[in-house]
């Protein structure tokens, strides 16, 4: 096993807990804003971890640059939907 | 190792199919669809169909899903009423066994088919180099079953049609949908002002690849679509009054060119939507193009809705 293989094991094995722990939380937190909290950062960190792991397998630069535009766009995508369905836990159930 | 994922796959594909009919609420079962189409898009990419996973993420999952939303959250004040008058045992028994007929007839004709399968993919990919385009599945698309597609644009033109006859006589023409009322500092006005430079360009890339490798138009006009639908919920743009005639034109557009391209090659090539040798792959070309902004806003207003604000 060279460096670039254990590299990929271990980001993309770092980002698959960050995805479990990610679910975990959503099944285990108690109240929706903290269960937004617990699934952004499966989307955010695991995801990264897992584009990071496998950026030194892609075949040209094109590649790598297409798996960085994903995340970015799940980062946008998550971040934009997360806060919209915070607002709406917010107005059900207002802070006391 | 790779078995055992797919096995994984296939039961949580089923599982959820079965946990959305059983759902509830409208509104789950309408969630659980969209991520039954994303896991469903994960099973063809497996199989290695990535055109029909492309079509399966942007018009099973994400269209469908985004319609069976909306009218989930219109149905939201009479759930509680047609929950109530549920059908009694008999009803609900003689229901089970019409579906479970229909799924061993359909189990029975899956398996009893000849093995190999009957396929015209060798024949598909003999002939292909003639219609000049790398893909295969632009190829049967757009030279083998040119008819299958042509109708398709034109069922999804009925579609939008079928839509717009819900309006009611005063909104007749008018804008579709509600106005929508978004802060215009709030995040989704920020996700509508940053995501369709970079959509369009996604979209216009799928389309324009989809000559050579997975792509094409239907998916590239979902996207689109999509991107219109964000600027308008964001309250961004507005939804135009249906009785525009640019729109009028711009619908029918795809399909009429489509169609004159079909009746010149009863002249020039003996059959209706047959191509003169040589010219196969720029009619192809032609026909992509004009189609793609037709799909594109037939897509887009489907979404929209029935007209329900009057043109003053």
């Amino acid at each position: 096993m060279s460096l670039v293989d254990l590299f990929t094991v271990v980001a993309v094995g770092a980002g698959g807990f960050f995805f479990l722990a990610g679910s975990v939380g959503l099944l285990r937190f108690p109240d929706a804003l903290t269960r937004l909290h617990a699934l952004t950062k499966a989307d955010n960190l695991g995801l990264g971890l897992v584009v990071l792991g496998l950026l030194p397998r892609v075949d040209g630069v094109l590649g790598g640059l297409k798996l960085i535009a994903i995340w970015l766009l799940a980062l946008l995508a998550s971040g934009a939907a997360s806060q919209l369905i915070a607002r709406v836990a917010r107005r059900a159930n207002p802070p006391a | 190792m790779i078995d055992a994922l797919n096995a994984v796959l296939a039961l949580l594909v089923l599982g959820l199919a079965v946990w959305t009919v059983v759902a509830r609420s409208t509104f789950a079962a309408a969630v659980g669809f969209v991520a039954y189409g994303m896991l469903l898009t994960l099973a063809w990419v497996q199989l290695q169909s990535v055109d029909v996973a492309l079509t399966e993420g942007a018009i099973g999952g994400g269209l469908t899903g985004a319609m069976l939303i909306a009218a989930a959250s219109r149905l939201r004040g009479t759930e509680a009423a047609a929950r109530a008058e549920r059908p009694g045992l008999p009803i609900r028994l003689a229901a089970a066994l019409v579906a479970a007929c229909v799924a061993a007839a359909l189990a029975i004709a899956v398996v009893s088919l000849p093995d190999p399968a009957p396929t015209l993919a060798y024949e598909t990919a003999d002939n292909l180099a003639a219609t000049g385009v790398g893909n295969p599945l632009t190829g049967v698309l757009l030279a083998f079953r040119a008819m299958d597609t042509l109708l398709e644009a034109i069922v999804v033109l009925f579609a939008m049609i079928g839509v717009w006859s819900l309006a009611p006589d005063r909104a007749w023409g008018g804008r579709p949908g509600r106005v929508q009322r978004a802060d215009p500092d709030g995040i989704l006005a920020y996700l509508a002002r940053v995501l369709p430079p970079i959509g369009i360009v996604v979209a216009v890339y799928i389309f324009w690849i989809g000559a050579d490798l997975p792509g094409g138009k239907f998916q590239g006009a979902s996207i689109l679509a999509a991107m219109w639908l964000l600027a308008v919920m964001a309250g961004l743009a507005d939804a135009p009054p249906v009785s525009r005639k640019w729109i009028r034109f711009a619908l029918i557009g795809g399909p009429v060119v489509f169609m004159a391209i079909g009746a010149a090659g009863v002249v020039t090539a003996g059959a209706f939507l047959a191509y003169p040798d040589g010219l196969a792959k720029p009619l192809i070309k032609v026909i992509e193009w004009a189609l793609l902004p037709s799909l594109a806003l037939t897509l887009a207003l489907i979404l929209a809705g029935a007209p329900e604000r009057p043109v003053r």
